[in-house]
């Protein structure tokens, strides 16, 4: 049955506060989630003052200041600080999104920036989940170019047309905003392939060089691997990139249908 | 299923059992009983709302009128597909024992054929006046 309830040695139990920067005329502060797997201790959220006059606008500026300046030993994923990598998705205020581009001043009102890792992973420590079966799902598409036709010597060649109908699909960076806010993932992540898997696997079926569509639908449909979807839609609320896939498995349900009709 | 402890590889814990090559049917047919019913509702209302206060001779004369009597049919069969249908869903969603899963989804089958049969036997019947 679905758990309501985090397992016990999941709950969140107390936490530190860290005293304010001496000498920050403005502070933001931050509760951010933390979990070291060698003090077999419960996770707990610690709270710190972030000195704005001296940090970056985002809320992934604000970790780094804290890591910098307050606690090295706060866990978390980072890389291109631009929103293209999608290393430091994280839990913002309740909303999964990326560190790097929201800002601290857009979340809270004006009190706590509340900092979760990504919900129901399996967390590796403080803010950092553990993707394996998420990247395990996304290699189960296959995503990558199948053809029968031997290579052409130069390129396989594709229309304006067909190459905008990947527009809204290829801009994915694999974050996991979509899926882990998505209740059918929640519950189901062993046999759903969840809401990014599916939007890559509508960029493969959706196409025009690729041989394998057939294939590629025979793979997905499933009850479980993709209908799963009943279109909730915090997919599209969460994307940090703007994209829909709600909307993508819906074109991978109309293809499945027009197949039998 | 293996559980997250197996050693099994994420990819071979992912691809499992492998796709079923199913579900678009009940997909399909889910819709198309929610399209019949949204055409239904409203005579099936009103002819519900002229049954209010009539007796089994009233309901009889009104149901033996063709037309009445088959829109409540096939009202009967779209909403007991669709519950069923829409009961297999929530079942596999939120039940994750397999046997707690398929006694449920048994039970579902059952319950929802057996108000279908039940309600069109009594419409048959009072629809043929016997």
């Amino acid at each position: 049955m679905v758990e309501l309830a985090l397992p016990k040695n999941s709950r969140i139990t107390g936490g530190k506060s860290w005293p304010k920067p001496a000498g920050a005329t403005e502070t933001r502060e931050f509760r951010v989630y933390r979990w070291n797997p060698d003090d077999g201790k419960n996770p707990s959220v610690d709270t710190y003052h972030v000195d704005i006059n001296d940090c970056g606008p985002m809320v992934l500026d604000g970790l780094i200041w804290i890591k910098n300046h307050i606690d090295p030993t706060l866990t978390f994923r980072r890389s291109c600080r631009e929103g293209v990598c999608g290393s430091c998705a994280m839990n913002i205020d309740g909303q999964n999104t990326l560190a790097c581009t929201k800002s601290m001043h857009d979340v809270g009102a004006g009190g706590a920036v509340k900092v979760n890792p990504l919900p129901h992973q399996p967390v590796v420590k403080d803010l950092v989940p553990d993707l394996t079966n998420f990247y395990a799902q996304y290699a189960s598409i296959e995503p990558w170019l199948k053809t029968t036709t031997p290579t052409p010597q130069k390129e396989w060649k594709q229309s304006h047309e067909d190459r905008e109908k990947l527009d809204g699909l290829y801009e994915c960076i694999l974050c996991a905003c979509c899926s882990t806010s998505c209740p059918s993932y929640w519950w189901n992540s062993d046999r759903f392939l969840g809401p990014a898997a599916l939007l890559q696997a509508t960029r493969w079926v959706t196409d025009s060089r690729d041989e394998a569509t057939g294939e590629r639908l025979d793979n997905l449909e499933d009850p479980f691997r993709l209908y799963r979807c009943h279109t909730i839609m915090n997919c599209a609320k969460a994307c940090p990139k703007g994209l829909n896939p709600s909307k993508a498995i819906a074109e991978l349900k109309l293809k499945m249908v027009e197949r039998q009709i | 299923m293996s559980g997250p402890s197996s050693l099994r590889t994420p990819l071979a814990r992912v691809r499992a059992l492998g796709s079923s090559h199913s579900g678009t049917r009940d997909f399909w047919r889910q819709r198309l009983t929610a399209v019949a019913m949204v055409l239904l509702i409203v005579p099936v209302i009103a002819v519900v709302l002229t049954l209010v206060g009539s007796n089994q001779a009233g309901a009889k004369q009104l149901l033996g009128y063709l037309p009445i009597a088959i829109i409540l049919l096939l009202f009967i069969v779209a909403s007991t597909w669709h519950m069923r249908i829409g009961m297999q869903i929530v079942i596999e969603d939120y039940v994750h024992g397999e046997k707690t899963k398929l006694a449920l989804v048994i039970a579902n089958n059952f319950f929802c054929i057996a108000v279908a049969l039940a309600s069109i036997y009594a419409i048959l019947k009072l629809s043929s006046g016997v």
